[in-house]
């Protein structure tokens, strides 16, 4: 019992950032149809912003975390103006994911003349002892990880249903000429969808590297683990890639835990398989929204 | 137009001066040394520590007159990482540049992709890898050596101290990388010898987040202590979470872990953090009159003051590598079959950044299990443990 807890709690930590990478994922892919293979390289901003401005520039907590989000906003939208926007209109989606791959190259290799290639690390939000619960021992950042997790998706599902902006870019992921018949601009739209991913990102990165550090080049394993995530949940769909994300972290924590840890990624991307050949369209998709996906 | 052909003009006069001064400049003939590591790259931790600490050897020596008078020229090539690469740079520095000696690469796949080509070449190869592979079987090995320990030593290190503490159920964490595979061979192979058996051997990837899960496997299957064995910042991981765990076990880190760097992002989690480390990062607390003392604090202060940085093991495998092919040249010459001679029979009592060399035609590393000290962390400094 108290393993199975430990192997949970360990899932969970992984799996948040997944989860948040997977969102990443999904808010960019639903307003234009591409998936941003950048989106991992926002988590390393995130995780190595902050260690810059908390512990590199020593700026108190709050004026460090406001502009790390800030930072990573700035790149996001300044990569959408200069890359995307001006490849949308041709509408080769393919174009753009190829160019989403060469901003991770070149966001890598600016982090590494930037930080070089050590990790970096910062004390946890919360000074104090790990939790023990049953036995099993949790962290106090791996609970603000987890805490943090929670309040993007709720913001998120507040500002997609909520909101006159968020129904716009509901609206756009739907049918983007129906939406921008309707007078919605679309191009505003794909933006703030390129600054809510990066700062969505950012924000996992700022919560997770006092636990994982954080080094310039872990952005492409995230980005995989991320996409794994939104497409075992369904593309597109928030609350599968949560479910998603989740459920490989915890997947990969039973696997070491249960079987063998060497295994683990295999066993993990082995599930992500079957479930898609019993369910195509990921665990929360729809089969007839696929239909109408250029992707 | 007129304006900018001037511009040019300078710019083009400016880069012949800066750049065909030094050559015309010296009047013997340089003695030419090939190096080859891994300054770009996945194990780029390696190779720009070992490039840093060649400049500034060969800067060191050309300031005090060169090797008998002959200016030394090192022609550093960037592997990239990669086994293709290193052999395209070994060619290139064998063929065109027609090097005495080649030192590195730095890890053990590009020195073994190295092996061929330098036997063919009959041209002395000192790796700064540790593969215990690179040297053995030394029949094969004519021209091939290696300054880094085995990973062998530092396990035997590890071993000899838990069989004094009475330790005998250990659990083993390992990497899932060339250092990780070799290292849990070892562990596992030696671990009878030793009478200590391994309950547990669970594994990692190199961009792992979390390894509470495998520590936890490990404590519930009755460890006694828990062996990690990567680089990078794995180790760091797996100490957090050794500490958050609160396992009651003692933690035991490869001799990867020689870095400050290390305790700084491990924080009071490294407290009590035992591993075999090489005496380059403990040189301070090393008695006076031990052999090594004098050459790793010339070492470590110059390489600190040069490149605003703590020294690293690795470097110190190039500073090894490149001093015996260094010494070799001034005592026999620009000839490749006798520095190799010399490397081999006269390499003996060798104090080096890596421990105390004692080569022979049996081993062509010439360290053993000696050069290492079981370090533990105590107030976020080293201690040598007695």
């Amino acid at each position: 019992m108290t393993l199975l807890l430990q192997f949970l709690f360990s899932g969970l930590t992984t799996g948040s950032v997944y989860a948040l990478v997977g969102i990443g994922f999904n808010i960019v892919y639903n307003s234009t149809s591409i998936i941003n293979l950048a989106q991992g390289e926002f988590v390393v901003i995130g995780g190595l912003m902050m260690w810059f401005f908390l512990e590199g520039m020593q700026f108190p907590f709050s004026v460090s975390f406001s502009l790390t989000l800030l930072t990573a906003a700035v790149i996001g939208l300044i990569m959408e103006r200069l890359t995307i926007k001006p490849l949308l209109k041709k509408g080769d989606l393919l174009l753009m994911i190829m160019v989403t791959i060469a901003i991770s190259i070149l966001i890598r290799g600016i982090l590494m003349f930037k930080f070089g290639k050590d990790p970096y690390t910062y004390p946890a939000f919360t000074e104090g002892e790990p939790i023990n619960f049953y036995g099993a021992v949790i962290t106090q950042q791996t609970l603000w990880v987890i805490g943090i997790t929670v309040l993007c998706i709720i913001l998120l599902y507040l500002f997609f249903n909520k909101t006159m902006t968020g129904r716009a870019m509901r609206a756009c992921s739907i049918n983007i000429r129906a939406a921008r018949l309707m007078g919605i601009n679309v191009s505003k739209v794909v933006m703030l969808s390129f600054i809510i991913s990066s700062v969505i990102g950012a924000l996992g990165g700022i919560a997770i590297t006092p636990i994982s550090l954080m080094e310039y080049d872990k952005g492409a394993m995230l980005s995989v683990k991320g996409f794994c995530a939104a497409i075992m949940g369904g593309l597109g769909r928030n609350r599968g890639a949560v479910a998603g994300g989740f459920s490989i972290g915890i997947l990969e924590a039973l696997t070491a835990g249960y079987i063998h840890s060497g295994f683990k990624d295999a066993i993990a991307l082995l599930i992500m398989l079957f479930i898609l050949f019993v369910k195509p369209a990921g665990i929360f998709g729809k089969a007839e929204i696929m239909k109408l996906r250029k992707f | 137009m007129k304006g900018l052909g001037k511009l040019c003009l300078c710019l083009l006069i400016f880069l012949v001066f800066t750049f065909f001064t030094p050559i015309t400049s010296h009047c013997k003939e340089p003695y030419r040394i090939g190096a080859i590591f891994s300054v770009t790259g996945a194990a780029s931790f390696l190779g720009e520590p070992e490039k840093n600490t060649v400049l500034m050897l060969a800067e060191q020596i050309n300031k005090s007159g060169g090797i008998n008078g002959h200016p030394l020229e090192v022609i550093i090539e960037d592997s990239k990482s990669d086994e293709t690469q290193a052999v395209l740079a070994a060619k290139k520095l064998l063929e065109k540049d027609k090097v005495l000696a080649i030192i590195g690469p730095s890890t053990t796949g590009e020195s073994m992709a190295l092996v061929p080509i330098m036997t063919q070449a009959k041209t002395p190869l000192i790796s700064a890898a540790a593969g215990a592979n690179i040297t053995q079987p030394v029949k094969e090995r004519y021209w091939i050596f290696k300054t880094a320990q085995y990973d062998t030593s530092a396990v035997e290190a590890i071993y000899t101290y838990m069989k004094k503490r009475g330790i005998k159920k250990v659990g083993i964490l390992t990497i899932t990388t060339g250092f990780g595979d070799s290292g849990r061979k070892a562990l596992t192979e030696l671990a009878s010898k030793f009478g200590i058996s391994i309950v547990a051997d669970e594994r990692y990837g190199p961009k792992d987040t979390d390894m509470t899960a495998q520590l936890t496997k490990i404590k519930a299957a009755g460890a006694q202590a828990v062996i990690n064995w990567s680089i990078g910042p794995g180790q760091v991981i797996v100490t957090k979470n050794w500490y958050a765990l609160k396992m009651g076990i003692p933690l035991f880190q490869s001799h990867g872990w020689g870095s400050k760097k290390n305790i700084e992002l491990a924080g009071k989690a490294a407290e009590g953090v035992i591993a075999p480390l090489g005496r380059l990062v403990v040189w301070n607390k090393l008695p006076d009159k031990h052999p090594q003392k004098a050459l790793l604090k010339k070492y470590a202060t110059d390489y600190e003051q040069r490149f605003k940085a703590e020294p690293s093991t690795f470097g110190g495998h190039a500073y090894d590598a490149f001093m015996i092919v260094v010494e070799a040249i001034k005592k026999v010459g620009p000839d490749k079959q006798k520095i190799r001679d010399y490397i081999e029979n006269k390499i003996k009592k060798w104090p080096g950044t890596g421990g105390i060399f004692n080569m022979s035609p049996n081993d062509h590393c010439g360290l053993d299990v000696s050069a290492f000290e079981m370090v533990i962390v105590k107030n976020g400094d080293w201690e040598i443990l007695k």
